[in-house]
C-alpha cells in the first residue's frame, strides 16, 4: 500500500525531477525493502558519531540534487576505517556544486546486482534484474519481465542473466540467498506498480547479495515530467 | 465489436469507385469481388452511373439490402463523412483503404474516425491498409488480381500494420506450401487493432496460428496484448520491427539505458510465452511448424541424414538455436543398427546424427525414423533427405509422413526444393507435415515448438 509519506518524499523531489538517495531510501524501507543503516549527516561531527555508532569501516556518499550519478563525481568512497579519514571525505564533498550533507552507512558485503524498474511506453511498468556495479553498462548482463512479477518470473530472470552461475554457487562458493533477492524484487514490483504514474525509472544499483542476505546499497528514482498531474 | 462480418461478409459496397479509372484501387477491389467471390457486390459513387454494366448507387443508403462491409476508398477528407452514412445505414463494419491520416500528419482526421466508430461500435479496419483478404470470402486487397500470389487455404492468419510485409509474406508462405485463413492489414489501426483481432481468431475454428507484424503498439496496449495472448490456446507469433538497441534517449538511469524498447518487447513477449519471429525466415518457419504441430519440446533432437556433412552442419545448427543432440545410447543405437538393410549396416553411424550414408533405400529412413519416434531420447526428428542418392524414391516423404501418423513423434524434414523433387516435397506437404528448402529452416521448426507455450 503506497503511504502518505511517500508521496511526500515524491512531492519534494518534483522540482529536481529526481529522489535523492536518502531520501530514495526511506521511501524504500517504508515500503518494507531492505536497506543499510544510514545516516545523513550535515556536519562532520554528526557522521562520525554514526560511524561509530554502526561501527567502521564505513562508506561515504556526497548528497547532492546536482549529482545523479555519483561514481562519476568520485562521490563514494567505501572501506573508510578512521575518525580522520571520515572527516577529510566530509571536507572534499562539501565543496561539491549543490552539497547537502554526506551519506554515512555500514559496509554491506556481497555480489553487486542492479534491479531496476522503468514504465514502458508499450508495456507499463516493467522490471530488471543485471549484473550491478558502477560495469553494469559495459557487462550489460541483464533480463527484464512485465510487473507485477510472479514468484517463478524472478526464478527464469535469475537463469537468463549469463552470470547465473556467480549467483548460485560457483566453484565452491555458497550460492546468494536467491530468496531473500525474490522477496526483495516481489516488494519492488508492487512498489513500482502502484507508484507507475509517479515515476519514470528507478535503479538499486547495486543490490548487495551474500548468503545471507540482499540489501538495497544505492537508489535513483527518476520521476515522471509530468508528476504534477497527480498531487 | 462483432468482427464476423468483415471477414465473412454477404454483401460488400465499394465507396469510390472511379467511372473512368478502372485501375482506380476501388475499380480493383470492385472487380475482383465482383468476378472471383461469391459475395455480392455494390459499387458506390456520387455521380451514380454504371460499372461493368453494374448499377452505380450514389449512396451507401441507396443500397436495396443491408451491407456487411464498406470498403472505403476516398479521399482522406471525405472519410469522416462516409463512414457517419456508412454507420446510419446499418453497415456491418468497414475496411478504410484511403491513407492521408496520422501517417501523414492529419491525426485530428484519424482521431474523428476513431471517435466515431468507438461510439457507433462500429468495426472499421485501416486507414491506409490493404484490408481484409478472406479465402473464398472476400478480397480488399486494391491489387490487382493477377498478380497476387495466393496462398492455399489453411490454419495461419497474418496479421500486420504493414500492407507491403503481408503481401509479400503471403508470397512466402505460398512457396514453402503455408495455407491461411486469413491476412488482415490494418494500417493506422485506428479502430480495429492487434487485440481485437487476437480475440477473434482465439475463436476463429478455422485458425491454428495467429501471426503479426508489429512496428510498434499504442500507450500499454502491449501489456494488453500479452496478456490476453498468455491466454490463447493457440500459438502467437510477433515479428517485430524497429529493433534499434538504443530505444529509449532517456540516460538518467542504467535501467533506462539497458531496458531499450526493442528489448522490453522482446523479453516481454517470451514471458507470456508469444513467439518472438526475429525475421522473415524465422515467420515462415514458425507459422509452418506450428501449424502443423502443436507439441511443446525441451529441444532434444534426432538427426538422421544421407550425408555426413548435412549431419554435421545441423549439429551446429541445432546448437547454435539451443537445441541438443546427444549422443544415443548403445541401447538405441544398437536397435537403429538392427534394422537397416545389410549393405548399410555396416558402414552408417547411430550415435546422433544418424548417418545412413549415400547407399540408404527407402526402408532404412522408414526403420530409423520408426525407432527414434519410439524412443525417449528424442522429442523431435530433424530428415536431412538427398532425393539423388540412387536408393531413396520419390515416395518417401509419404512413407515418412505415415510414421508419423503411427507414431505421433514430430517430424521436421529439410528437402532441396527444386520442381525435380516437387513429388518428394509433397509427399509431406499433403500430409501437413514441415518441409524446409534449407537446413536453417528445418531446425527453425524445432525450435518453434520450443519456443512455443501453449503447444
Amino acid at each position: 500500500m503506497l503511504k502518505p509519506q511517500m508521496m511526500d518524499i515524491l512531492s519534494a523531489s518534483r522540482e529536481t525531477g529526481w529522489v535523492m538517495e536518502p531520501e530514495a531510501k526511506r521511501l524504500l524501507s517504508l515500503a518494507g525493502l531492505p536497506i543499510p543503516i544510514f545516516k545523513w549527516a550535515r556536519e562532520a561531527d554528526e557522521a562520525v558519531a554514526h560511524a561509530h555508532e554502526v561501527g567502521y569501516p564505513v562508506v561515504a556518499k556526497v548528497v547532492s540534487p546536482q549529482i545523479l550519478h555519483k561514481s562519476e563525481w568520485n562521490g563514494v568512497v567505501v572501506g573508510l576505517d578512521n575518525d580522520k579519514a571520515l572527516r577529510e571525505t566530509f571536507q572534499r564533498f562539501s565543496r561539491y556544486e549543490g552539497f547537502a550533507g554526506m551519506l554515512v552507512e555500514e559496509m554491506v558485503p556481497g555480489m553487486e546486482l542492479i534491479v531496476g524498474a522503468k514504465v514502458d511506453y508499450q508495456f507499463g511498468p516493467v522490471i530488471l534484474l543485471g549484473i550491478g556495479g558502477t560495469g553494469v553498462e559495459i557487462y550489460k548482463d541483464s533480463t527484464i519481465r512485465m510487473a507485477p512479477l510472479q514468484e517463478r518470473d524472478v526464478w527464469s530472470m535469475v537463469g537468463k542473466l549469463k552470470a547465473h552461475a556467480l549467483l548460485e554457487g560457483y566453484r565452491g562458493a555458497d550460492p546468494v540467498n536467491l530468496d531473500d533477492l525474490t522477496r526483495l524484487m516481489l516488494a519492488f514490483s508492487s512498489l513500482v506498480t502502484e507508484l507507475q504514474d509517479a515515476i519514470e525509472s528507478v535503479d538499486l544499483n547495486p543490490v548487495k547479495c551474500s548468503p545471507e542476505k540482499c540489501v538495497i546499497a544505492d537508489a535513483r528514482i527518476i520521476l515522471t515530467p509530468r508528476m504534477d498531474l497527480l498531487v | 465489436m462483432d468482427l464476423k462480418k468483415l471477414f465473412e461478409p454477404e454483401t460488400l459496397a465499394v465507396i469510390g469507385v472511379s467511372l473512368s479509372n478502372d485501375r482506380h484501387p476501388a475499380n480493383v477491389v470492385f472487380n475482383k469481388n465482383l468476378l472471383r467471390y461469391p459475395v455480392r457486390v455494390y459499387p458506390v459513387n456520387p455521380h451514380g452511373g454504371a460499372l461493368q454494366g453494374e448499377r452505380v448507387y450514389a449512396s451507401v443508403r441507396e443500397i436495396p439490402e443491408a451491407v456487411d462491409m464498406a470498403v472505403i476508398a476516398v479521399r482522406a477528407e471525405q472519410v469522416p463523412e462516409v463512414l457517419s452514412q456508412c454507420i446510419l445505414a446499418g453497415v456491418g463494419g468497414a475496411t478504410i483503404v484511403s491513407g492521408g491520416f496520422a501517417e501523414s500528419g492529419r491525426k485530428d482526421l484519424q482521431d474523428q474516425l476513431t471517435a466515431m466508430a468507438l461510439e457507433a461500435g462500429f468495426p472499421a479496419v485501416g486507414p491506409n491498409c490493404l484490408g481484409i483478404y478472406s479465402p473464398g470470402q472476400v478480397d480488399t486487397f486494391f491489387l490487382p488480381n493477377e498478380r497476387m500470389v495466393r496462398p492455399q487455404t489453411g490454419g495461419v492468419a497474418m496479421v500486420s500494420q504493414s500492407g507491403g510485409i503481408l503481401v509479400d509474406q503471403m508470397v512466402k508462405f505460398s512457396g514453402e506450401g503455408v495455407g491461411m485463413s486469413l491476412a488482415v492489414s490494418i494500417g493506422n489501426k485506428a479502430v480495429v487493432k492487434e487485440l481485437d483481432l487476437l480475440r477473434y481468431l482465439v475463436d476463429d475454428p478455422a485458425t491454428k496460428v495467429i501471426a503479426f507484424y508489429v512496428e510498434g503498439f499504442g500507450k500499454n496496449e502491449g501489456r494488453e496484448f500479452v496478456l490476453a495472448a498468455s491466454r490463447s490456446p493457440k500459438p502467437v507469433i510477433v515479428m517485430k520491427a524497429g529493433k534499434s538497441p538504443e530505444g529509449s534517449k532517456a540516460v538518467s538511469s542504467h535501467t533506462a539505458s539497458l531496458g531499450g524498447d526493442y528489448k522490453v518487447f522482446s523479453e516481454v513477449l517470451a514471458q507470456f510465452g508469444v513467439v518472438e519471429a526475429r525475421n522473415e525466415s524465422e515467420l515462415v518457419a514458425f507459422c509452418e511448424s506450428l501449424s502443423c504441430y502443436h507439441h511443446a519440446i525441451d529441444g532434444r533432437m534426432g538427426i538422421i541424414s544421407g550425408s555426413g556433412g548435412h549431419g554435421a552442419m545441423s549439429v551446429d545448427v541445432c546448437t547454435a538455436h539451443g537445441l541438443e543432440v546427444r549422443t544415443f545410447t548403445q541401447e538405441l543405437q544398437e536397435a537403429l543398427r538392427q534394422g537397416v538393410s545389410t549393405a548399410v549396416r555396416g558402414i552408417a553411424s547411430y550415435a546422433n546424427p544418424v548417418d545412413l550414408t549415400g547407399s540408404a533405400v527407402d526402408d532404412d529412413f522408414v526403420h530409423a525414423a520408426t525407432i527414434l519416434s519410439r524412443s525417449e531420447e528424442v522429442e523431435c526428428i530433424l530428415l536431412l533427405l538427398l532425393p539423388y542418392l540412387p536408393g531413396c524414391t520419390m515416395d518417401l516423404g509419404a512413407r515418412l509422413s505415415q510414421v508419423h501418423r503411427r507414431e505421433g513423434k514430430p517430424l521436421v524434414a529439410y528437402v532441396p526444393h527444386v520442381e525435380k523433387y516437387r513429388m518428394l516435397i509433397e509427399g509431406f506437404e499433403l500430409n501437413n507435415l514441415p518441409v524446409s528448402p534449407s537446413i536453417e529452416g528445418a531446425v527453425l521448426m524445432a525450435e518453434a515448438m520450443r519456443r512455443c507455450r501453449p503447444c
